[in-house]
Parts: C-alpha cells; sequence; structure tokens
C-alpha cells in the first residue's frame, strides 16, 4: 500500500475528506461570527447556542408541525435569524457604543441562558433526528466509504459560504453594509436607515449559525452543549483568519478542519487543542491574523 | 487614620468582614465558607486584572486548576505540610502567570483575551494528558495534613482557621498593591496608556506583574481549596470556570475593593443552594451576566459605594 | 450539592404529616433512616442511573416498610453532573447531616472520589452504576459495596465472548480517561489471553467529543474484525449510530459495545442496535421474578425501564434495610464499617438478583449475562430487546481475590 509519514495513503484521504466536512461547520459558523463581528463590532459568544437552537428547531419542527428535512433547511435559519432581530432589539443594540468586551460578556450571558433552558427542558442527552431517506446511504469511495449526507454538508456548506461571501463583497447591498459601518452617519444622511440595516445584519449573521445548526442535527445527536462544545474553536478559526474579515473565516474554517483532521491520525487527544496552538502562533506573530487587516 | 490604606468606610466595611468571619461558621457549613474564601481569593486575583489594568482574561482556570494540582500533588506524593503546598500553588499560579502573561500582554482587548483562553486551553490539554493530574478522577483522597507540622487540620474548623487567614491576608495585599505607588502607575495606565508611556513608564512591564500576581492569587485560592475538599479535578481547570470568575467581579463590581468577594458570595451560594434547581443555575448566571452588562455595570458594590458616594 | 428532600411512602409521610401536629411524642419513638441518591440526573448517564434508579430505591423501601412499620426511611437526591469534586462535595455534606447510604454514582471518577468521603466518615456507600474495577481492588474500603457489574466482568464476558466467535483481530476506540483505559486494558488482556491481536487503538478526547467519523474510518481501514467500544452513555450511543452511517458493519466488522444499557439499546433503535453483543447482569425480561420486580417498580419511573445499574439500586437498599434492622437502627448508626459487615455476613435475596452474596472486598456477586440485541422483528412487547446468549458464573466473571491488592483481604 502507498504510504505517507507511515500512514496508509487511503486512510490519509479519508480523514481529508472528514476534516473538511468538519471545516464546513467550522466555516459557516465563523462566516456568521464574521460577518456580525466586521459590520456590528459585536463579539457573539451566543452563536454557538444559536446553533444548538437552530438544531433543535429542526427537531421540532419535524416533531410538532411534521415540517420535514428540506423545509427546515429554510424555515429553521429564518426562525433562529428572527430569534436574533429579537435578541438585537431587546438587548445588544444598547451596548453598540460600550467597550468590546461588554458585548463579549453580554452574548455569553446570553449562551449560558440559552443552554441552560434547554437543558432544562431536554435534558443533556438531547434528542435525536435523521437525515432525510434520499441522503441516507453510503457510497463508496475506493478509498473509505463516505455517507451520502456528510458529502451534502460539504457541498451545502460551500454554496452558502460563496453566496455571502459574493453579497458581502460583490453587490451594492454589501458595499452599504461596510460603508455603514465606516461611517453610520454618512450613510444615514444618504436616506438608508441604518439601525435597520444593522439589525437586518445581526438576524443574517445569527440564521447562518441557524443553517448550520439545520445541517448538523442529523449527524450529531441534538443535544444542548452542541454549541458549547463548538464556540472556542470557531472563535479560535475568526481569530486566526482575521477578526472581521469573511474571506478568511471561510478558508481558515475549511484549512483548521483539516489540520484537526490530520490530528486525529497522527496524534488522536491533540485534536482538542491543536486549533489553539495554532490561534497563539497565528496571533504572536501576526496580530491582525491572517487575512485581517492591521487596524 | 489610614489602616493599610482604608478609607474610613472601608475600614467600618473591613470590620464587618472581619465579624462575619468569625460569626458565620457558628451558623453557616464551614465547608460553605471556606470555599467562599478560596473563590473570593481567585476573584480578587482576577480584579486586579480587569479592575486596575483593563484586561479581561479568559484564561484565569488555567493558574486557579495548576495551583489546585500542584498542592495537592506536593501533599499527598511528596508529603510536604499544608503550608508549603499552598506556596507552591501560588509558585506555580505565578510562573505559569510569567510565561503566559509575557506572551499575553503584547496584545490588547479581544486579542488579550483569546490568547489567554487559547493557552489556558492548552494548561487543560496537559491537565488531561500529564499522568499526575489523574485525567478525569483528578488527585483524590489530598490529606489536609498537619499545619507546619503540628496542629492537624482534619477538624473542619482547624482548616476554616487557616483558609480565613490566608484569605485576609490576600484581601490586604490585594488593597495594599492598589495604594501603593505602583498601584497608582497602574491605574494611570488603564486611564490613559499612551500617557502613561509618555510619561516615561514601562506600561508593558506594570501589565506582566499585574498579571503575574493575578496568577500567583488564583494559585493560591486553587491550591487552598483543593486542600480544603481534598480533592483536584479537571473542572477548577476548564474554561467554564474562568468564565465564573469573571462573572463574581463583574458582580461584585469591577475595580472595588470588596466587589470579588461579594461577587463570590453570590455565585457560590447561587450554586450551593439553587443547585436542586438543576440547570437553572446556568440560566440565572446567564440572566445575572447580561443584567451586569445591560443595566448593572458597577456591580453590586459599585452600586452601593455610588449610592453612599464612598470607594468601596 | 443537590438536596432536595422527598418524603415517601406510608409512614415517612405518617411522621410528615405528625411533624405539623403540636407536641406529639410518637415522634422520637420511629427511629429513621436516611438514604442518599447521587447520580446523574441531567447528563448522559441519566437514562442508566437518575429517576430510575431513585425509583428503584423508593421501590425496595416501600417493600421493606409495609413488613417493618416501625422504620422510617427519608430518600434525598443529588446531581453529581458527572464532575468528582462535585459528587465528594455532596458526600461530604450528606454525612455531615447525617445521611446514612449513599447510592447509585454512574461514573468511575465521581465513584472513586465519594468511595474516599464514605470512608473517612464511616457511612455506607453502594455503587451500583460506575464500572471500574479499582473500587474493589485497588480503592476498595470497609464502608463500601460495589453492586451489578464492573470493568473486569464486562472484558471478560463480552471480550471473551467475541474472541470465542471468530473475532480475533480488534481495535479499539476509547474513552481518554480512566474508566475508558481501564476497560480497553482488561479487554485487551483477555483478547490477547484468547490468541487475538489488537492492531489499533485511539483515545479520543472526552468528554468533547461528538464526531466519531475519523476513528471509524481508522478502524475501517485497520482490517480489523471487532470493533471494541471503550466508552459509555452517550460516546456509545454516538459511536455506534456513526459506525451504522459509514457502513462498518457492512464491511464486516463486528462492534463490541463494551458497556451498553439497556436504555442506551431503546437510545440507538432496534433497527441500528440488532445484532449487537453486550453484557448485564439484569435483564427485566429474564424470568418470572425479574418481570414481577419490574411490573412493581414500574408505576414510579413509566418511559424508562429498569437496567442492571437501577436494579442494582433496589437490590442495594433492600439489602442495606435488612442489615439494620437485623443490628437495630441505634447500633447501626454507630458505624458504617459495621452496617457493611453485617452486609456481607447475610446472603441477599430479592426478585431482581436472586440468592447471592457480597465478598470480602466489597464485591456484589452476580453471574454475568451475555445478551445478543433482538432484531426488530423479534421484539414483541415494549422493551423486549434481549436474547440470552451465555451465562458466566459469578466466580469467573469477577477478578479473583488472589488477582487483587485490596486491603481488606489480609485482614
Amino acid at each position: 500500500m502507498f504510504m505517507i509519514f507511515g500512514k496508509p495513503a487511503p486512510l490519509l484521504f479519508g480523514q481529508l475528506l472528514l476534516g473538511i466536512i468538519n471545516g464546513s461547520f467550522y466555516a459557516m459558523l465563523s462566516l456568521g461570527l464574521a460577518v456580525i463581528f466586521g459590520l456590528l463590532n459585536i463579539i457573539n459568544f451566543a452563536h454557538g447556542a444559536l446553533f444548538m437552537v437552530g438544531a433543535f428547531v429542526t427537531w421540532g419542527l419535524l416533531t410538532y408541525l411534521g415540517i420535514d428535512y428540506w423545509g427546515a433547511l429554510i424555515c429553521a435559519p429564518i426562525i433562529v435569524g428572527g430569534f436574533g432581530l429579537l435578541l438585537e432589539r431587546v438587548f445588544i443594540r444598547h451596548i453598540y457604543k460600550l467597550d468590546i468586551l461588554y458585548g463579549l460578556l453580554l452574548t455569553f450571558g446570553m449562551a449560558e441562558l440559552l443552554q441552560g433552558l434547554f437543558t432544562n427542558y431536554f435534558g443533556s442527552s438531547g434528542v435525536s433526528y435523521n437525515a432525510p431517506d434520499i441522503l441516507n446511504g453510503v457510497v463508496n469511495l475506493g478509498f473509505m466509504y463516505m455517507p451520502v449526507y456528510r458529502g451534502f454538508v460539504i457541498a451545502a456548506s460551500v454554496i452558502i459560504c460563496g453566496v455571502v461571501w459574493f453579497l458581502i463583497e460583490k453587490t451594492r447591498l454589501g458595499a452599504l453594509l461596510r460603508a455603514a459601518t465606516e461611517n453610520p452617519t454618512l450613510v444615514q444622511s444618504f436616506g438608508v436607515n441604518v439601525p435597520r440595516l444593522i439589525a437586518l445584519t445581526f438576524a443574517g449573521g445569527v440564521g447562518l449559525a441557524g443553517f448550520a445548526g439545520v445541517l448538523a442535527a442529523p449527524l450529531y445527536s441534538v443535544n444542548p452543549d452542541m454549541g458549547s462544545d463548538l464556540i472556542n474553536t470557531v472563535f479560535a478559526v475568526v481569530v486566526i483568519g482575521g477578526m472581521g474579515s469573511i474571506g478568511g473565516a471561510i478558508i481558515t474554517g475549511f484549512g483548521l478542519g483539516i489540520i484537526e483532521g490530520m490530528t486525529k491520525v497522527f496524534y488522536p487527544p491533540g485534536s482538542a487543542v491543536v486549533v489553539f496552538v495554532v490561534m497563539v502562533i497565528v496571533l504572536l506573530s501576526r496580530p491582525a491574523g491572517l487575512f485581517g487587516k492591521v487596524a | 487614620m489610614t489602616l493599610f490604606g482604608f478609607s474610613r468606610a472601608q475600614t467600618i466595611a473591613f470590620g464587618i468582614l472581619l465579624i462575619l468571619i468569625v460569626v458565620s461558621p457558628l451558623v453557616l457549613y464551614p465547608i460553605f465558607l471556606m470555599q467562599v474564601m478560596c473563590f473570593s481569593l481567585f476573584a480578587l486575583g482576577c480584579n486586579l486584572l480587569m479592575g486596575y489594568i483593563g484586561l479581561l482574561s479568559l484564561g484565569q482556570a488555567a493558574y486557579f486548576g495548576m495551583g489546585g494540582y500542584i498542592t495537592a500533588y506536593a501533599v499527598q506524593s511528596l508529603g510536604v505540610t499544608p503550608e508549603i503546598g499552598i506556596v507552591l500553588g501560588g509558585l506555580t499560579g505565578a510562573a505559569l502567570g510569567t510565561v503566559f502573561g509575557w506572551l499575553a500582554i503584547r496584545r490588547t482587548g479581544i486579542y488579550f483575551a483569546m490568547i489567554t483562553l487559547a493557552l489556558a486551553q492548552m494548561v487543560y490539554f496537559f491537565a488531561v494528558e500529564a499522568p499526575f493530574t489523574g485525567g478525569e478522577n483528578g488527585i483524590q483522597g489530598v490529606p489536609r495534613g498537619k499545619l507546619f507540622g503540628l496542629i492537624s487540620l482534619n477538624h473542619d474548623m482547624a482548616m476554616y482557621w487557616l483558609v480565613a487567614a490566608i484569605f485576609i491576608a490576600g484581601f490586604l495585599l490585594a488593597h495594599r498593591i492598589i495604594h501603593s505607588p505602583f498601584g497608582q502607575v497602574v491605574k494611570a495606565i488603564r486611564e490613559n496608556e499612551p500617557r502613561a508611556i509618555s510619561l516615561g513608564y514601562r506600561n508593558e512591564q506594570y501589565k506582566w506583574l499585574i498579571f503575574i500576581l493575578a496568577g500567583a492569587f488564583a494559585g493560591v485560592a486553587g491550591g487552598t481549596k483543593s486542600l480544603v475538599f481534598g480533592i483536584a479535578t479537571l473542572t477548577d481547570v476548564h474554561w467554564p470556570m474562568s468564565g465564573e470568575v469573571v462573572l463574581m467581579v463583574l458582580l461584585g463590581g469591577i475595580g472595588t475593593t470588596f466587589g470579588p468577594i461579594v461577587g463570590a458570595l453570590i455565585v457560590i451560594a447561587m450554586e450551593n443552594y439553587l443547585a436542586s434547581f438543576g440547570a437553572w443555575v446556568t440560566v440565572i448566571q446567564g440572566a445575572i451576566f447580561m443584567a451586569c452588562v445591560l443595566v448593572f455595570r458597577r456591580g453590586v458594590i459599585g452600586e452601593i459605594g455610588h449610592r453612599l458616594k464612598q470607594a468601596l | 450539592m443537590t438536596i432536595s428532600r422527598r418524603s415517601l411512602i406510608g409512614t415517612a409521610t405518617a411522621v410528615a404529616v405528625a411533624e405539623t401536629l403540636p407536641r406529639v411524642p410518637a415522634r422520637a419513638a420511629t427511629p429513621s433512616l436516611t438514604i442518599g441518591v447521587c447520580s446523574d440526573f441531567s447528563g448522559p448517564y441519566q437514562d442508566v442511573g437518575g429517576n430510575t434508579s431513585v425509583a428503584c430505591v423508593d421501590q425496595a423501601i416501600a417493600e421493606f416498610t409495609a413488613s417493618h412499620p416501625g422504620m422510617s426511611v427519608q430518600v434525598l437526591k443529588g446531581d453529581h453532573q458527572n464532575k468528582p469534586d462535585v459528587g465528594a462535595e455532596i458526600a461530604r455534606r450528606w454525612f455531615d447531616q447525617s445521611v446514612d447510604l449513599l447510592i447509585d454514582v454512574p461514573n468511575s471518577a465521581v465513584a472513586l472520589a465519594i468511595a474516599g468521603v464514605a470512608k473517612d466518615k464511616d457511612k455506607v456507600f453502594i455503587n451500583s452504576n460506575a464500572a471500574t474495577s479499582e473500587l474493589t481492588n485497588k480503592f476498595c474500603n470497609a464502608d463500601t459495596i460495589h453492586w451489578t457489574y464492573d470493568t473486569y466482568m464486562l472484558a471478560h464476558s463480552t471480550g471473551g465472548a467475541m474472541v470465542k466467535s471468530g473475532g480475533k483481530k480488534w481495535f479499539f476506540i476509547t474513552a481518554d480517561y480512566a474508566f475508558g483505559h481501564l476497560l480497553r486494558d482488561q479487554t485487551e488482556a483477555v483478547v490477547k489471553a484468547a490468541g487475538g491481536t489488537v492492531v489499533g487503538d485511539v483515545d479520543y478526547p472526552f468528554p468533547s467529543t461528538t464526531d466519531f467519523s475519523s476513528y471509524l474510518v481508522q478502524a475501517q481501514s485497520s482490517g480489523a474484525d471487532v470493533l471494541g467500544l471503550a466508552n459509555a452513555g452517550k460516546d456509545t450511543v454516538n459511536s455506534i449510530k456513526q459506525a451504522h452511517q459509514f457502513g462498518l458493519t457492512k464491511t464486516g466488522i463486528k462492534l463490541a459495545g463494551l458497556l451498553i444499557f439497556l436504555n442506551d439499546v431503546n437510545g440507538i433503535g432496534l433497527d441500528i442496535a440488532q445484532g449487537l453483543i453486550l453484557t448485564e447482569s439484569f435483564y427485566w425480561n429474564m424470568n418470572d421474578n425479574t418481570r414481577a420486580f419490574t411490573k412493581r417498580v414500574l408505576p414510579r419511573t413509566p418511559n424508562n425501564y429498569p437496567s442492571m445499574g437501577h436494579a442494582g439500586c433496589y437490590s442495594g437498599t433492600l439489602h442495606f434495610l435488612k442489615a439494620v434492622n437485623e443490628m437495630g437502627i441505634a447500633n447501626a448508626k454507630k458505624s458504617g464499617a459495621g452496617i457493611v459487615e453485617q452486609m456481607k455476613k447475610m446472603p441477599t435475596d430479592d426478585d431482581a438478583f436472586g440468592k447471592r452474596s457480597i465478598r470480602v472486598d466489597g464485591r456484589f456477586m452476580c453471574p454475568a449475562f451475555l445478551f445478543q440485541v433482538k432484531k426488530p422483528g423479534e421484539s414483541k412487547i415494549p422493551w423486549d430487546y434481549y436474547n440470552l446468549l451465555a451465562t458466566t458464573p459469578a466466580e469467573e466473571a469477577f477478578m479473583p481475590l488472589s488477582e487483587e491488592t485490596c486491603a481488606l483481604i489480609k485482614a
């Protein structure tokens, strides 16, 4: 068998693919975080909790309303986004003028609150959700058996990331958003309702977390801790990519997924910490992250 | 009259604190009180960073937890006396603080927070993997031993007086640091860093020193706690613990003298007496976090002090 | 830390009512005991312990006090959150408040911590739900009894059976902490002794891992016949579900869940769990006695059938009450070790486990049953999940005294 670094090549290909799957989640979640941070200057610690809410909404839609996976793929992000809108209007808008760390503390509290509520209601083992039958098969790729659903996750993630990147970097709406963060007064004077624009941006970023939640529901057991297990890693991704850099978040998300995947082959226990090692190295050598602009 | 640099109001508050320390074990469960004092010490250290230099660390659990491990290990496996064990715990916190501080103080704001978080995650990883920490089991059955090799601490009240002594010493030290000329410079850096630099202060060294001190406080607190409970575990080194100590400081009042103690008391009391409500503790903690940020940024003591127009 | 008082059944309620009435002198005449159920009420092990454990303790008390109306028993429950420090703190507090028996405690790390506190305070600790065989080996003490099962028994029963049926090459997925390592090492010893080999082994970060795909793919490419899962609870459920997604069983790899409870099987579902080999020391649908016990306890826990850990709580509580009754409450309260000694002297007898005994090291001696999970079509009634494959007698199922280092053995 063909070997790389003492490991069989098919095994490494398999791990590469699995790393990309995890990377899809990192990319989608850090994308939402980066949008919110870049445009609102809020560090949304509740992002993981909202991802968890997305997964529970997916489950709830099926259990209580009979709306299947495909329906949830559209409804759940909208519901979570709407919930985000509410959070922004009630709580977050009050702290735009404060030190950035207050945003972190506020959303940290939100995350705890949401997680606690869901734990009370569902217990911490959570509920299970099955992928639609059409995505339930397994494909033999030669070097590994690949569940169809995981392939679907990669595709969905790449598409969503591409669309968001295009919206913000290449369209008029995106230009307006970026301008509004640079100079809200000026943009307001053009007749744009800046507070509404900002609220909708927050809702959009949170909706992305909801979307990731839908994709995650059939993969993992839907449980209240699923967001907090992930949030630190996703934060690391955003910081490494450069706070607020949309493209950076996407590339770093996939990249770290792959690095983590490789760690699982060579030193499995280290997979939980490798992301943080990378983060420290990057922050010490490039303070603004890999793709960030130095302020 | 400035005893330890206390104002009049602070002297009264300190007197009340001393009376409470003496009286409350007659009424309340001594283990609970010891726990509150350990966490107060931890929060006092964190307050030095947050309150007086304006740096939010998300990695204080690393110093707290490792202090606990080293104390427990030294007392149990190396057979040192408890006071030496606690000193070693403090030194561990300080040593970690020296290295991590050196790395972290180069960044500010969110980047500082993220570096401290990342470094603490590495310490957590080390605690999971290193053989001497016992992994998920932790270091169990740590004997309290004999103070100076003479006084047995097995009785809860004996241990209580030791913890109280450490706590009061730590409290006075923290207060002394803040009110020294050194502390004045530190505050100047928080208020206006460029100006402090232009006045010729080497701000990084001041920040570094405070960081090390915060680590030492955390280490002593963690070490003492491990002796009180006879156990050192991953809980104390995991990141939610870092969040908890920030909550204590925020709730009590950032940058106040007595705030961290009140914050620790409220948080620990909540965990002890509300725990039968399951995850509601988390819900309430989250709600308090949000309330503190939105309407209550001075914290309990800060708010009281503001009403009384006194610095507490 | 959780302390919720629950007044129970007939006599206890009578006392509670009496307390509300002024100047009733009868109170001192009813000697009272307190039993604390320390378990996981919110986490990954809540179904294998949790409220069903409380229900089983309640059931034992109800049955015993029905025939011994002179005794009143209170039950407390506490959630250890799977943290050894929290568990030790609950135990310390309870024992200081004169709890006489602490029972259940899933999670080996927490169990070991509590065993230490029980020894310090000289109070009885019956562990029914933790796996580590160290409880009766290196860390045994005169106040602790380990009921139901342990890692040694699981390794020998499940591991031994898998090798015998042709599973020679093993790949382990291990929760990276003391319990996982112990379970793997003991199973590995069994596999090697029977002529098998270990072709690979991964330790995954515990408890933060939810995605096992990477390890499953490594197992697949290792050429193993058997995938040994040295983990428990939610992790086991997740790894089995994901093994199914990655088609591991299609490539002919057999899954050996080294620690699976009835409640886990219920969570996985028969369509995925069918064919799994596992070991328990109690199954509700085993014989008339176990069915009778289950029928009695079910009203207290209608949505979750008792598995072996729960049954151990019932059996342990019942035997504890018998021993205390034998000694007289006032006499028994003097020393936990005294009660345990009495419990070791008397044979146990109940519907869940039949007539058994407790060994000098604190090991409850019961046979280990090897089960295979039924196909969906074979399951006729709710929770009818197992076919019995083999029975290992207690003397072979548990570590022989000659191999143990427990200090109680020499004494």
